[in-house]
């Protein structure tokens, strides 16, 4: 079974929910264990993966059941699948390594809350998070998103304090609010053209009223779920009050499921659709997040809450790539020719790397930051900016990570951030929209001025001696440093490697016509 | 003369408009997750009307959706479950109801690490 | 007009009547015990719609037992004040308009639904022969859409662990309680009376799924429904969580889906594809044990995290 790969579809999606079944029956003294030893596994299957994609030049696809759509549902692995899948586990797995003793049940004691919960949730977060980037159908795409949202909002009220379980229901009426609107438009979808494979439907999808509609309906749920400005209320303090583990991933991993979706639902299940108005409105929310979301990072008083600010900001720029990717000039073109003109105005590849290795990057960088923070204010008692003053001297490791981290989201060469944000802006140049270019430039500015905030303190304080309260184990700030070193080296990597993004895209069929 | 799907079609469309209303204007959370339910349940409705209009092949209604819906009963069904059990947290934490408008969790850094 | 259309108009006109009723009226307790009436005309519409199965699952799961959750959680929260002020008469106007502009569009995309509609009826038809199923909802979601019920039998575990995440660390290892309600006479008598008729009904609609209306979530639904009110009206105790074998009727569901559907690889044609000829018999054992763990999710949903506190 082994010698045909697209049961590596198959196996990254029942690996972490096998894992889950198995934690909730062994209990919490032994749920940590599994989810450690399955993590090494399932870095085995994403890389595979990856190999595989590659290799076979084109997306791996898996009827289940043998059903093919539109009866059945169909798994699909393109190269962007197979990035993200290779992202998840490998910060999930720092996550694990960092949470290692956090979450635990004593030898002799019996089995404590998070120690079950902790891991069991954390199992079915990945499993979920597999389900988004592999699932091709619209309705097992719902259930993964509900999947998602019932493992990850558990995790921001762990510690059970009333500000993080006010800060958990209103995540929870968003993310529901969210799910209800997505399963709405894919409603309409069916009904309109009689499928919920993604596949199908991007030769039926035409620009219509009712798929207008349904398109609209998705991205305002998603949205709502990704955190994109104006629906980003529910973020800061639901990533902020959570445990710094449980931050990292729900901050690097959770709202980009959400992303995920909104790229494939307008680049491939409905590519008639995308427009350069459309993608216009979408890279202005993009920008205003930016700015927006900067400016207020800028003014928080508490690490994890400006921590968490920067993820609304940095969630702009990955709806930059939609203006970019669609040519605003090819707006003028006879109805006749439609589908064929929008297919050959994807053009853009720069865009789409710049928009993965940003996603990519990000996610590295901030769980290595929301870590950093967590190990800061274990360490202090504390996390407010204001006493932050010489914690370099203390905890040089950790400030390492973070300010190595910091570059990349503030775009310094030459980490991961500084190649994406230069192949965004490369983009920009491309097609002529120089205004983004203004937005990706001042949004780094914006970065390095709050993150200077935290750091300029941290390193060059004047404080003598800094007193903690409790000892950092080593390893876990070696975990961090690890994770902001991936987003810096993710700079180095061969840009040609960048090609894995354009493998099995669905539009790219349609650019061969004439 | 109006059809039955499309009777039920439009009364589908109000009760979303209906759920979320509810949902954006009324402040207390249990309200809330009752206008979700009502706005999910309108959502179900209009996918049973695409079924009844997919009659065929010796069926009334096109079973893909039936089922769909079925499994998303469940799912809004464990939402509701979750969101009341986090109320109720709240509620016993708080020793009020609620309001969720709170920018900052105000929490200061966990400090309860096991670390050896 | 036809009579079947009038009755059809009248049930639009009172649905929509107690869901608007529902939104307004002001005590909680009230707008729930409409929810449930909601519930149950909402299952009619789905009589007649001609979808009997979802119909069981609406009054089973949309009004039984999301009405028994919301009506504990109402009680809890009589004494709740209120602190947050609703919204100024500005933002509900904007709302409204923005909802019934919300409304006006669907309703604009509903009536242009192509005709005649796209439908996998016949396909459904055409390959239910080789399931071995009568039932063509059955069909769809443990055959052709399989991974979508396997996928939502796991989802009520996160769920429900989440529940129980939000018990407090010295109660871990107790056992949820749902007495809301001092016992009396009328709910009791209903807790003892029943019971037997529910499980039945519950065994029966698992047992018929295969070929007639009903199925794993329907008779999970019922089965949980009657353990619900057990609870509620005190004569039975739930389990503590940390019990082992509370645990494996709770996963066993799953993990017997999941099992099977390895399986397919190597004795079928692929994951969750049953063998040629084995079909009826495996979905129907998968039926059975995940009635029984979804029983055990949905009612351990309704009773909430584990406490230790006596009553």
């Amino acid at each position: 079974m082994m010698q045909d790969p697209s049961n590596l579809l198959v196996l990254a999606l029942v690996l972490p929910v096998a894992g889950l079944l198995l934690a909730l029956v062994v209990g919490g003294r032994y749920a940590g264990r599994i989810a450690l030893w399955l993590m090494p596994v399932g870095l085995a299957i994403a890389v595979m993966l990856v190999v595989s994609v590659i290799r076979a030049d084109d997306a791996l696809v898996y009827d289940l059941g043998g059903w093919m759509p539109p009866l059945g549902v169909a798994l699909r692995a393109d190269g962007l699948s197979a990035i993200f899948i290779l992202t998840t586990v490998a910060v999930i797995g720092a996550t694990g390594i960092f949470a290692r003793t956090e979450f635990r049940t004593l030898p002799g004691q019996p089995e404590t809350r998070t120690s079950l919960t902790f891991w069991a949730l954390l199992l079915a977060l990945w499993g979920a998070l597999n389900l988004v980037f592999l699932s091709n159908d619209l309705f097992s795409l719902f259930v993964a998103l509900e999947l998602l949202t019932f493992s990850a909002i558990p995790l921001v009220c762990l510690d059970g304090r009333a500000g993080t379980l006010a800060a958990g229901l209103r995540y929870l009426l968003f993310a529901l609010f969210g799910s209800v609107l997505y399963l709405l438009g894919a409603v309409l979808l069916y009904g309109a053209y009689g499928t919920l494979d993604i596949g199908l439907l991007s030769g039926l999808v035409r620009p219509e009223p009712v798929a207008w509609g349904a398109a609209a309906l998705m991205t305002v749920g998603l949205m709502a779920k990704t955190a994109l400005f104006p629906l980003h209320f529910w973020l800061p303090p639901a990533h902020a009050g959570a445990p710094a583990a449980a931050s990292a991933v729900l901050s690097a991993l959770v709202i980009k499921a959400s992303l995920f979706l909104i790229v494939r639902l307008w680049f491939d299940a409905m590519p008639a659709l995308m427009n350069p108005t459309a993608a216009q409105v979408l890279a202005t929310l993009g920008a205003a997040a930016i700015l927006f979301g900067s400016v207020l990072a800028l003014r928080q008083a508490r690490l994890k809450l400006l921590i968490a600010y920067s993820t609304v900001a940095q969630i702009g720029y990955l709806f930059l790539i939609f203006p970019l990717i669609v040519r605003p000039e090819s707006g003028s073109f006879a109805a006749a020719d439609l589908y064929t003109e929008l297919a050959a105005t994807v053009v853009s590849t720069s865009a789409w790397s710049g928009g993965v290795l940003q996603a990519v990057s990000h996610a590295f960088a901030k769980a290595a930051m929301f870590m950093a923070a967590g190990l800061i204010a274990q360490s202090l008692g504390h996390d407010r900016i204001a006493d932050l003053s010489s914690i370099g001297r203390a905890l040089p490791i950790t400030v390492l990570a973070f300010a190595l981290a910091g570059m990349s989201l503030m775009g310094l060469p030459p980490s991961g951030g500084f190649a994406a944000k230069w192949l965004l802006l490369t983009a920009t140049i491309e097609t002529g929209q120089w205004w983004w270019a203004l937005v990706i430039l001042g949004g780094g500015l914006l970065t390095g001025g709050y993150l200077f905030r935290v750091l300029a303190p941290a390193l060059f304080g004047s404080r003598q001696s800094v007193t903690l309260r409790a000892p950092v184990a080593r390893y876990r700030e070696v975990v961090v440093l690890a994770l902001a070193l991936c987003s810096v080296l993710l700079g180095f990597v061969r840009l040609g490697a960048f090609d894995l993004v354009q493998i099995g895209r669905l539009a790219k069929a349609g650019m061969g016509l004439p | 003369m109006i059809s039955t799907t499309t009777l039920f079609g439009l009364s589908s469309v109000i009760l979303v408009g209906l759920g979320l209303f509810g949902l954006i204007v009324n402040p207390q959370p249990l309200r809330k997750i009752l206008a979700f339910n009502l706005l999910g349940s309108g959502v179900f409705l209009l996918f049973g009307v695409i079924a009844r209009r997919g009659a065929g092949a010796g069926l009334n209604s096109d079973p893909v959706p039936q089922a769909l819906v079925i499994t998303g009963l469940v799912v809004a069904f464990a939402a509701t479950a979750l969101a009341v059990a986090l109320l109720l947290r709240l509620f016993q934490e708080t020793g009020q109801a609620i309001t969720l408008d709170t920018e900052d969790p105000s929490i200061h850094a966990p400090a309860r690490s096991n670390d050896p | 007009m036809t009579l079947a259309l009038a009755v059809d108009i009248g049930l639009t006109l009172l649905v929509l009547a107690v869901a608007c009723w529902t939104l307004a009226v002001r005590d909680t307790f009230t707008s729930v015990i409409g929810f449930v009436a909601y519930g149950l005309l909402l299952a009619l519409i789905w009589v007649r719609l001609a979808a009997p199965d979802v119909a069981l699952t609406e009054a089973a799961m949309g009004s039984g037992l999301t009405g028994l959750l919301l009506l504990g959680a109402a009680a809890r929260l009589q004494n709740a004040k209120n602190i947050s002020a609703p919204p100024g008469l500005a933002l509900r106007w904007v709302a409204g308009v923005l909802c019934a502009l919300v409304s006006a569009g669907l309703a604009a995309m509903v009536l242009l639904l192509p005709d005649p509609a796209p439908t996998l009826a016949p396909a459904v038809v055409a390959h239910l022969p080789a399931t071995g199923l009568g039932n063509p909802v059955t069909g769809v979601l443990l055959a052709y859409r399989a991974i979508d019920t396997l996928l939502e039998a796991v989802v009520l575990l996160p769920a429900l662990l989440g529940v129980w995440s939000l018990a407090a660390d010295r109660d871990w290892g107790g056992a949820p309680r749902l007495r809301y309600h001092r016992p009396d006479g009328a709910l009791t008598l209903l807790a003892q009376v029943l019971p037997p008729f529910g499980i039945i009904v519950g065994i029966y609609l698992c047992w018929n799924g295969a070929d007639q209306p009903g199925g794993a979530f329907q008779g999970g639904a019922v089965l949980a429904a009657m353990w619900a009110l057990i609870l509620t009206a005190g004569l039975a105790e739930a389990p503590p969580v940390s019990r082992r074998w509370l645990r494996w009727l709770l996963v066993a569901g799953s993990a017997v889906f999941l099992v099977i559907g390895l399986a397919g690889i190597g004795f079928a044609d692929a994951f969750l594809a049953y063998p040629a000829g084995y079909a009826k018999p495996l979905i129907l054992t998968i039926e059975l044990v995940l009635t029984l763990s979804i029983a055990v999710a949905l009612g351990l949903l309704i009773a909430g995290p584990p406490t230790r506190t006596p009553s």
